[in-house]
């Protein structure tokens, strides 16, 4: 088995004209957290939704755990354990909070399609619904409407969501987009935490986060890859101060 | 030696091992109740005009599985009434006296509808919005078409007196008392089949595509197969209702499968209340009762129930039944102390 839990070759997406995403070869190694950065429209969301097959390459392949998943769907690699948040907030909003992670935790009883069998048969799951809220901070509000959350423990219950999967991989799409400096330091150690034997690509702006969490960086500049390594490294690369503090300051 | 201390802390109310029945269920028994004692006053309501009510309130309730728990508007409903009216009608009127007859032709029309619908929906259901609407208003004209064209379905005449035959040669149907107890029995198990299954492991999932499709396709559920089998599910009980009904008037006409009732539908589902279980029966009864006891003034009825369509849009969105439990869910909010107060009130809540 190789160290790399997931790997694309040459993977490519074009809109008509526009190159998004242009012949990346990534490779992740298993069990850290890798980050991906780069400026606004870099293609970083696209190469997400390629991933995830919310999108379908152009060209090029992806090799998840040695199984090449191009050609799945998006649910049928979900399923495989590479699971994915979303850039914007993604709860179910009229679900309370514990029916939210319980519709993650369901796909285990293999009973989602049982249309005959009481809702009650699922009341076996609270207990792990209520561990998991526990141990991200949210028993509190297992009962409320998750709409009726606050930003910032909205992305907390979508990590709580994706980790009721127990995904050996998760990619997270700017986990800490739009949230107060508390909650920042909150998720950051929060994903720090459930990286433990998991592999975690993440999208990150936040310089912080990428700098204190992650394991490898990767930049990414108009969909192409421009540098990669520890961020002490990435960092002091001239090529990624120019892109982002632009081309005069090289 | 340790001896544990007593816990002094407050025991969380955990629910009670056998959860009380829900209040859905016990409104329903009452319901049911009453209607037990209709055939006994017919001067007060008509048995007939109670049939009725219960076969388009459970139309309704079908309809009412798609749009307000899949968030899917079909405009194929009557396409199920109708096909499966017609294929119970067209076999009762061949087999009717035979003592599993009645049994037989029922079922079979059910499945007819549970065929449309997997027809209809597995061509549909990769669309969204508008363009799934607009599909199933397609399919459904060919279904139309097809009832015209036929020679089975009688054509432009439709079928005419369907004998109702019996029950296993015990329990014969002619007799409009026996038929009245039939149909509320079947209608109770249509309605509690709705039910069980808005409340399911199944109707949770429903709920979370409804609410959230790209995360749910995410947690890994295939979110088209969830909407499809929705579909046929609401196709089956609405083909349900229309065999109930093909019985209970022993006609089934060009009407049945028009985009008139695909509409009407609508109508009903909205004016009592989108998403709750209440409301489409409560829509149901408005409707057909509009109908029947305003029958005099002729085509003006129309105008009335379109009058009073309007002013349900325009003022009570939620329908009857979902602007009461919206009342009441205001009242219980008020009467608590704010708990939360950066709770800003969700504008669209659907219960």
């Amino acid at each position: 088995m190789s160290d790399f839990a997931l790997v694309t070759s040459g993977l490519t997406k074009t809109f008509g004209g526009f190159t998004a995403v242009k012949n990346v070869d990534l490779k992740v190694r298993r069990h850290t957290i890798h980050a991906l950065i780069g400026p606004n429209g870099a293609g970083k969301t696209t190469f997400f939704n390629l991933l995830t097959k919310f999108h379908k390459p152009t060209a090029g392949s992806i090799v998840f755990e040695s199984t090449d998943i191009t050609a799945e769907s998006p649910a049928a690699t979900a399923r495989r354990g590479l699971v994915r948040s979303f850039q914007i907030s993604a709860t179910f909003p009229h679900l309370t909070v514990k029916d939210n992670v319980r519709v993650a935790l369901q796909r285990k009883l293999g009973t989602q399609y049982h249309f005959w069998k009481s809702s009650r048969s699922l009341d076996v799951l609270d207990d792990a619904a209520m561990r998991l809220l526990a141990d991200v901070g949210l028993a509190d509000a297992a009962a409320i409407n998750a709409a009726d959350l606050s930003y910032g423990r909205k992305r907390t219950l979508e990590i709580a969501t994706t980790l009721a999967l127990d995904p050996p991989f998760m990619l997270l799409d700017e986990p800490t987009q739009g949230m107060a400096i508390d909650d920042v330091d909150r998720i950051k150690k929060l994903i720090k935490r459930v990286a433990v034997g998991r592999t975690v690509l993440m999208v990150e702006h936040n310089m912080s986060v990428v700098a204190d969490i992650s394991d490898t960086i990767t930049v990414l500049q108009r969909g192409e890859i421009l540098a990669e390594g520890p961020y002490a490294q990435v960092s002091n690369d001239p090529a990624v101060k120019a892109a982002y503090l632009g081309g005069g300051h090289a | 030696m340790s001896i544990k201390p007593v816990s002094l802390k407050p025991i969380s109310l955990k629910p009670m091992p056998l959860k009380p029945m829900s209040i859905t269920l016990k409104i329903f028994a009452l319901l049911v109740a009453a209607a037990l004692v209709v055939p006994y006053v017919p001067g007060i309501i008509y048995p007939i005009f109670v049939m009725k009510v219960m076969c388009y309130g459970l139309f309704a309730c079908a309809f009412n599985l798609l749009l307000g728990f899949t968030g899917l508007v079909s405009f194929a409903h009557a396409a199920f009434l109708g096909s499966a009216g017609y294929v119970t009608g067209a076999l009762m009127i061949r087999f009717g006296t035979h003592p599993l007859g009645t049994v037989t032709a029922f079922t079979l029309g059910v499945l007819a509808s549970a065929l449309v619908g997997l027809a209809i929906g597995g061509l549909a259901v990769r669309r969204r919005g508008i363009y799934f609407a607009m599909i199933t208003l397609a399919l459904s004209q060919i279904v139309y078409f097809l009832a015209v064209q036929f020679r089975w379905t009688g054509g432009e005449d439709g079928l005419q007196g369907i004998p109702r035959g019996n029950l296993f040669g015990l329990l014969d149907l002619s007799s409009d008392t026996a038929m009245y107890y039939v149909t509320l029995v079947l209608f109770s198990i249509g309605f509690l089949f709705v039910y069980r299954v808005v409340h399911s492991p199944f109707g949770q999932i429903l709920q979370a595509v409804r609410e959230n499709e790209p995360r749910a396709t995410s947690l890994g559920y295939d979110t088209d197969r969830f909407r499809l089998a929705a579909f046929v599910l609401s196709a089956t009980v609405a083909g349900y209702a229309g065999a109930m009904k093909a019985l209970v008037f022993q006609l089934v006409s060009l009407n049945d499968v028009s985009l008139h009732t695909s509409t009407e539908v609508v109508l009903m589902t909205l004016l009592g209340g989108l998403g709750t279980m209440f409301g489409p029966l409560v829509g149901a009864t408005l409707v057909v009762g509009l109908q029947n006891y305003l029958a005099t003034i002729g085509d003006l009825v129309t105008v009335v129930i379109g009058l009073i369509f309007i002013v349900c849009v325009s003022f009570f969105r939620r329908g009857v039944v979902g602007e009461y439990l919206e009342w009441r869910r205001r009242r219980a909010q008020r009467a608590l102390p704010a708990r939360e107060p950066a709770t800003a009130p969700s504008p669209s809540h659907a219960p």
